[in-house]
């Protein structure tokens, strides 16, 4: 299949003239979202898309343009558009594509040839096996307002002029749910959800009691006063800021004077527990792929190693007018230009489960999920705010539910108050994997 | 775009399993960028993109299919998909008539598409240069975009309804780095409306680029935000996102059809101040929420939500109006032809008061004064949101005086509603903004005059 996809790459590249750089990129996406509401289905969705995105150098200029079709006539207006487009743009003596670099490409195993046929009414099953099974969860639990089965494989091709010519594929499916639990006047949510590359690797009854002790165990909660706190993340809430985290570590924000870390290269960044690591090659990710977006093999990159800087994340322009070379870290899709970015953080897990953590640190807060990441955390200058749900840990035990309240501080300060990190390490449908995390010194407000 | 005989044969075939109801979406959009970043022209990129979503409707069910061939092969396939996935118990061939509904499309004075990409980079270099040039060396980086699309749809459905709409829009964006002893800030300036390229008649970008490095290099200066309740003063225009997050996703159909939403049932309580008049409009002249038709061909309309804090009504889609029996708002929009509608704001806004704005700060003995926002989030079941401000000072005896660190604000829709005591004369819109509900981004407008509510928490660090 993904052969079709080199061809169209291969026409496309062979059309380049002398003196010029032309890198192809072919996507295309088969899917299925099932919604199903109180026991029907309420949204089917099936679905194939395919696009091409075209990237010029010529003269030390780059010009970029892409369509959502693969129509032949497209294709070579494409083309056309970012021959056109770069003839606009700065010359930059560092602009170059991404050249084989001897890495050979590892063999993931992320495509099930099965999943095709799995037929619909066996996805929207699991749909309603999940929604009922939330239901079945806590008499408290009233509604569910999304249970969702989804899966898709994608494919795509990276063909250039300096010799890359790289294919990928790969399957995933999902469920997710999210219900509403009531008491008295009461009411909170909750959402769980379980991933995998076929139907059979997901644990509907995992999710669905996710979701019913999130929202369940969030009721009657109140406001805690404002103050100082170590907390404890929740796995998820982990995840997400490793992603925050991961944003700071890019070459380019380096280069671009945006890193809070720039030139801190050896030096302590973090606690000695903080060791972070990014690997696309794990098939255990989410986001594993055998290339990355410039068709480079991907690799294990060390970022944080026992709180010491490691090493950033580079695609082939950073490097190159970084002085190193690409770590195989170029993100896009078909429809831009790569950047560069994570893409599957872990933290490398400790030795105890939450409990532990928990029982050792003796009074905190736990942070069970957080609320507008994106508009209270600015990774440029550090400054962390985000709202925050969660549970009071007394006597080193989980006590009252706490919500409508934030967590601040720095990411600097932050890191560099790490106490632990748990046992508990879980891949999730991100970029990067959860596990517990405790901080020190956290602000928190509220009342 | 394509032929009505062809559209209704479309329609035809989608009803054939039974639906109760079908629609055929063609979008054909063309998009330009430019990138203007570290000192240079990055980049130019062109988009483009085209196809049909088809959905049909049985009962309770929606089946969904999209296919970028508009050829009728490629329709009649997507639509037998879409069928499939909807099943009926009638089935049989209806024949749709299609009447068309006139509609008219935003005024664009220069097509973007007909502007030089020279022109449109030398608007990229000239808001670099005075970005710059502003803070005596204090100004580390500089990024400026520029983006149009013209977004053609037309909409067709088993009704008989045959609508189309011609959108354009034009955006620009400028951020600044800047660095002092304390670190780096940012700042960011964002103008955007559904306009061609007389949008820089309208505003000058050396303005934008100046306001941007003005609020990196005043951030500067910025000590932790308080930790805490306080009263908070929302500056005029852009504050309008706090209450696209503390109502208006709340005030969406399908929140309250399923039961999701703390305003479910409360039409005609008061569930605000009685100095809140809240209106969705997507009829606003050339603004970022505003189009001629809607994603299911419904005219825009303007929608009063809540009037002198009493709730007047919810904002409806198609499929939440049928199940319901009542009249279309005008809300249904969609990110694209890949993506089904849903109930989604376009422009929101409250309305003036009576208050001066200077009045309301004076009468702050001490507080928050916000003059930027950023993003925000809500968990429509609960009510609670947050929302982060971007440039924000704090209030001591009356006055502004110090900026303040970024940080995210917290708060519970209905009760912060209760809570507006002032609100002031200064009515402005916000810059443009991209909601996102369930993985689809739209474009949407805010606005606001100047107003307090008693008691938000801030999300510091200060004590």
């Amino acid at each position: 299949m993904s052969e079709e996809l080199l061809q169209i790459g291969d026409r496309i590249v062979a059309l380049a003239k002398a003196g010029e750089q032309v890198e192809v990129v072919v996507g295309r996406s088969t899917s299925t979202e099932v919604r199903v509401y109180e026991g029907d289905v309420e949204q089917l969705a099936s679905a194939t898309s395919a696009g091409i995105g075209v990237r010029v150098i010529s003269g030390n200029r780059q010009g970029f343009a892409y369509a959502g079709s693969l129509d032949q006539d497209v294709l070579a207006e494409t083309l056309a558009e970012a021959r056109d487009n770069a003839t606009f743009a700065t010359p930059d003596e560092w602009l170059g594509l991404a050249e084989p670099d001897g890495v050979a490409v590892p063999s993931l195993d992320l495509y099930r040839e099965g999943l095709s046929k799995i037929s619909t009414e066996s996805k929207i099953d699991l749909a309603i096996e999940l929604e009922k099974a939330v239901r079945a969860s806590d008499r408290r639990i009233t509604g569910i307002d999304a249970a969702d089965y989804a899966d898709g494989v994608s494919e795509g091709a990276v063909v250039t002029t300096t010799g890359i010519r790289a294919a990928s594929r790969d399957s995933s499916c999902y469920v997710s749910v999210s219900c509403v639990a009531h008491d008295g006047d009461d009411t909170q949510t909750g959402f769980g959800f379980s991933v995998g590359r076929m139907p059979e690797d997901l644990d509907i009854e995992a999710a669905a009691a996710d979701a019913g002790r999130r929202a369940t165990r969030l009721l009657g909660a109140t406001q805690p006063k404002s103050g100082r706190a170590t907390v404890v993340l929740d796995p998820y809430v982990t995840a997400q800021f490793l992603g925050i985290i991961g944003s700071t570590l890019s070459g380019e924000a380096v280069l671009k004077g945006r890193s809070l870390f720039a030139e801190r290269i050896g030096e302590e960044v973090a606690a000695a527990a903080f060791t972070l690591i990014d690997d696309a090659t794990n098939p255990l990710a989410y986001s594993a792929s055998e290339t990355d977006g410039e068709g480079l093999a991907s690799r294990r990159n060390l970022l944080i190693e026992g709180g010491r800087l490691n090493q950033f994340v580079q695609n082939a322009y950073t490097a190159r007018r970084s002085g190193t070379v690409s770590t195989a870290n170029a993100v896009r899709g078909f429809s831009s230009t790569p950047s560069v970015g994570c893409r599957a953080l872990s933290l490398a897990p400790g030795t105890k489960l939450q409990p532990e953590l928990l029982a050792d640190l003796g009074d905190g807060v736990l942070i069970s999920s957080v609320s507008g990441l994106h508009s209270g955390v600015n990774p440029v200058s550090g400054d962390f705010s985000t709202g925050a749900e969660g549970l009071r840990i007394s006597g080193g035990q989980l006590a009252e539910p706490l919500r409508e309240f934030t967590i601040a501080s720095t990411l600097q300060r932050m890191l560099a108050e790490v106490l632990a990190v748990g046992a508990d390490l879980e891949w999730l449908p991100m970029r990067s994997a959860g596990v517990s995390l405790v901080v020190r010194d956290v602000t928190v407000s509220g009342a | 775009m394509i032929e009505e005989a062809v559209i209704s044969r479309v329609l035809g075939q989608a009803l054939r399993t039974g639906g109760d109801f079908a629609e055929v979406f063609v979008e054909d959009k063309r998009s330009s960028s430019g990138r203007f970043d570290d000192g240079k022209v990055e980049e130019l990129g062109s988009g483009r993109d085209r196809g049909a979503g088809i959905r049909v409707v049985v009962g309770e069910t929606t089946g969904f299919a999209h296919t970028a061939d508009l050829s009728e092969t490629g329709l009649l396939a997507a639509a037998e998909a879409a069928a499939g996935a909807a099943r009926g118990g009638g089935g049989g061939v209806r024949v749709v008539e299609l009447s068309r509904v006139d509609t008219s499309s935003q005024p664009v004075g220069t097509r973007p598409e007909e502007v030089a990409k020279a022109t449109k980079v030398e608007l990229l270099q000239r808001a670099d240069a005075v970005a710059r040039s502003a803070g005596g060396g204090a100004v580390k980086q500089v990024s400026a975009s520029y983006g149009d699309s013209r977004r053609r749809i037309l909409v067709a459905n088993s009704d008989g309804l045959l609508a189309s709409d011609d959108q354009t829009r034009t955006l620009f964006v400028v951020g600044v780095v800047a660095a002092g002893d304390a670190g780096m800030q940012t700042g960011r300036r964002s103008i955007g409306h559904t306009m061609g390229f007389e949008l820089f008649d309208r505003y000058q970008v050396e303005d934008l680029a100046r306001e941007a490095a003005e609020q990196a290099l005043t951030k500067l200066q910025a000590r932790p935000a308080p930790s805490g309740a306080l009263p908070v003063v929302i500056g005029k225009g852009g504050g309008g996102v706090l209450f696209h997050e503390a109502c208006g996703h709340g005030l969406e159909a399908d929140h309250i059809q399923k039961n999701v939403s703390v305003f479910a049932g409360r039409v005609g309580q008061l569930v605000a101040s009685p100095l809140v008049t809240i209106i969705d409009d997507g009829t606003i002249a050339n603004e970022w929420g505003t189009f001629a038709i809607d994603d299911e061909g419904t005219p825009a309309q303007r929608n009063i939500l809540i009037q002198d804090g009493v709730l007047t009504d919810y904002m409806w889609d198609q499929i939440r109006a049928r199940k319901e029996g009542r009249a279309l708002s005008g809300n249904g929009r969609r990110q694209s032809y890949k993506h089904l509608p849903m109930v989604r704001m376009t422009n929101t806004v409250l309305t003036n008061g009576d208050t001066a704005p200077e009045d309301i700060i004076a009468d702050t003995p001490n507080g928050v004064y916000v003059a930027h926002l950023g993003g925000g989030q809500v968990n429509t079941a609960t009510g609670d949101f947050v929302f982060g401000m971007t440039e924000a000072y704090l209030i001591e005896d009356g006055k502004i005086t110090e900026p303040l660190r970024e940080g995210n604000l917290i708060g519970n829709g209905p009760k912060v509603l209760e809570m507006i005591d002032a609100v002031g004369n200064d009515f402005e819109m916000g810059p443009p903004g991209t909601c996102g509900k369930d993985g689809q981004g739209v474009p949407v407008g805010d606005g606001v005059p100047t107003l307090r509510v008693t008691s938000l928490t801030v999300g510091g660090t200060a004590a």
